[in-house]
């Protein structure tokens, strides 16, 4: 086995061999694309169509029109879709703020500080991303309704806040475990304190980290459906919700085209954002998993 | 507890040469200022987090233990609950309504089959998710033109909200879509069970392997390159490569991966919800909550605790046997403080 590719196979069996998996990979590379693209792009051809063509099966953009995004956000089908992009950016916003602002503390202490309990902390954070939404809608649902609650702003960045912020604070762990640290202890030998030397040295240099976590809970929160659904009303509806639920100008007639369009813009903006940031995003998305 | 943290730390951490001594001299006084400092950046977070986790979970438990309000069955009036004992448990794991089995098409009568529907969703996908996000992975890992393009590509799936995907293959898998028109066929997608199920499996397959795959790729990044080149050297053949080598080295990565999703899975909503509201034996046990909320909040509470239990039982599983750790990997090891 060992020098026989050496001796006699003349070398371009071995180029040919090499080319082939070049090929292979190649091809696979290209049946991930389409399978991951595809369907997005029918969506964006979809969202441009001519509702007469709606289940027209060419995959180019033909009978383009911009009138399923006019009907995305005109108010007489009893749809508020302005209203709702707002409220989606409010509380995603509002909790990502929220969020950023406690677990960056926490995720500071947990990967620079030395204390008890750290294990046990890191376990009950980890446990919470990953807890069941359903168990906190019954009673948050019936807490909401007996205060008044219900409907409100609150009520929907509270439950959000409840798996935005392990998330953020388990992120940031990971990324801040990554730093030069060693910065901090010479900026304090060179006579900083430690607030100077944390606002001066390691804030400029968290300051990456933090933003890509931010983005990382602004996707999680902005794509939230089940508690925005059971807990938001008519002026309280998230984006996420009003596509589940778009009203056509037919009863009972699926408006296809419409609701492919307003999932283009709904969509866009974080599939821009995710392809502009898309070595950071992924650092952040792997950044506990392997390590 | 600290006695879980402290040893474990103590032999890991290689204190750089000068700060050795320093360490040694005070190393009791600066663990407990340490400690104290800590304390108070950690705890609005742990405070937060108890208010809108720990809170409401101690709640739906005590309402799980309470009767619903409702007419009474012998007096005709309008009652208000009271302490109900496990009757909550019972109605959902025997499928009791009163004294008789509850009636098919009642919500009472459809939590095993809704148990059922969101495992075999679990399997199904997370197997799917697995092999599929593995082949993407080793496609991306290696080099080749336009592999920063397919990392990017592969992230567009993952950053749609999971209602649009819903709707997006929804509208695909119409009796007119295009899912129909490209394989000839004239199935009722979303309108019978099997096709049903299988919809919303593909769905959610092409939304989540994705970030298994980067979870996954990842952990094959961390494989020195070296260790193939002996293997080849040694005539290990690119089977025996991928057993011996890429699998044993990637399989703690894979099984944190595994376990993100098959939490995921357990607790499936959206795409269900949004694709079929749950009809055609796509009842998962987050519909099925979602739906008991209408009808009465105490039993739903039981339900979720249920739901809440099985989640968890499945986690502990994972991490007691399967050694799917993601609090260990998540602790700080050689790095962090005394880096």
């Amino acid at each position: 086995m060992t020098a026989v590719s050496f001796d006699t196979a003349p070398k371009t069996a071995a180029r040919r061999r090499e080319r082939w998996a070049n090929g292979r990979t190649y091809i696979s590379a290209i049946l991930i694309f389409i399978w991951c693209l595809i369907p997005f792009y029918w969506m964006i051809v979809t969202a441009f169509r001519d509702v007469g063509y709606t289940f027209d099966s060419t995959p180019f953009f033909t009978h383009v029109t911009w009138d399923n995004f006019t009907t995305v956000f005109s108010e007489n089908l009893g749809n508020h879709f302005g209203r709702n992009l707002l409220n989606s950016l409010f509380v995603a916003g509002v909790t990502t703020v929220i969020a950023l602002l406690f677990g960056v503390f926490a995720a500071y202490a947990l990967s620079r500080l030395e204390f008890r309990f750290k294990f046990l902390v890191l376990g009950f954070v980890l446990g919470a991303s990953m807890f069941p939404g359903v168990a906190l809608v019954t009673p948050l649902f019936q807490l909401f309704t007996n205060i008044g609650w219900y409907g409100t702003y609150q009520a929907l960045i509270i439950p959000n806040i409840s798996f935005v912020l392990p998330l953020t604070v388990y992120t940031l762990t990971s990324f801040f475990r990554e730093m030069p640290w060693e910065l901090e202890e010479s900026a304090r030998i060179d006579g900083c304190t430690q607030g100077q030397a944390f606002r001066k040295v390691i804030m400029p240099l968290a300051a990456p980290a933090v933003f890509t976590t931010a983005i990382l809970a602004f996707i999680a929160s902005w794509n939230e459906f089940l508690i925005a659904s059971q807990l938001s009303n008519d002026q309280t509806k998230t984006v996420t919700v009003a596509i589940a639920y778009f009203a056509g100008a037919q009863a009972h007639q699926e408006p296809y085209t419409a609701v492919m369009a307003a999932g283009t813009v709904v969509t866009i903006p974080l599939v821009i954002l995710v392809l502009i940031f898309q070595r950071k995003i992924v650092a952040g998305l792997t950044a506990g998993a392997v390590k | 507890m600290s006695t879980l943290a402290q040893p474990k730390k103590a032999p890991e951490t290689p204190s750089p040469k000068t700060k050795k001594v320093q360490k040694e001299v005070g190393q009791d006084r600066a663990a407990t200022s340490q400690g104290r400092w800590a304390f108070w950046l950690i705890s609005p977070a742990l405070v937060l987090l108890a208010v809108v986790i720990v809170y409401p979970v101690v709640n739906a438990i005590i309402m799980a233990f309470q009767k619903d309000q409702g007419l009474d069955p012998v007096t005709k009036v309008f009652v208000q609950g009271g302490p109900a004992g496990l009757d909550n448990f019972v109605h959902w794991l025997a499928q009791q309504c009163g004294s008789a089995a509850c009636a098919p098409g009642t919500l009472g009568s459809q939590f095993w089959s809704a148990v059922g529907t969101t495992f075999f969703f679990t399997v199904v996908t997370v197997v799917l998710e697995t092999v599929l996000g593995f082949w993407m992975a080793v496609i991306m890992a290696r080099s080749f033109r336009g592999r920063s393009a397919l990392r990017a590509a592969v992230l567009v799936p993952w950053a749609i909200p999971t209602a649009v995907t819903a709707k997006l293959w929804f509208f695909i898998f119409a009796f007119d879509g295009i899912a129909n028109k490209l394989f000839g066929t004239a199935i009722l997608w979303t309108g019978s069970e099997w096709p049903a199920r299988w919809a919303i499996i593909i769905s959610d397959v092409w939304k989540t392997t994705p970030f298994m795959a980067l979870l996954i790729l990842a952990g094959l990044q961390i494989i020195p390159a070296e260790v193939y080149e002996a293997a080849k050297v040694d005539g290990a053949s690119a089977w025996q490569r991928f057993t011996q080598i890429t699998l044993p080295l990637v399989k703690p990565a894979l099984m944190v991966a595994v376990l993100f999703r098959v939490l995921d899975a357990l607790r499936m909503y959206d795409l269900p919800a949004i694709m079929t509201q749950g009809s055609n034996g796509t009842t998962t046990l987050s519909i099925l909550v979602v739906d008991q909320i209408r009808q009465g909040f105490n039993s739903a509470a039981a339900l979720s605790t249920i739901t809440f239990l099985i989640i968890f039982l499945v986690a502990f599983i994972f991490v007691r046997f399967l050694g799917a750790n993601a609090v260990a990997s998540a602790t700080p090891k050689t790095k962090g403080q005394d880096k």
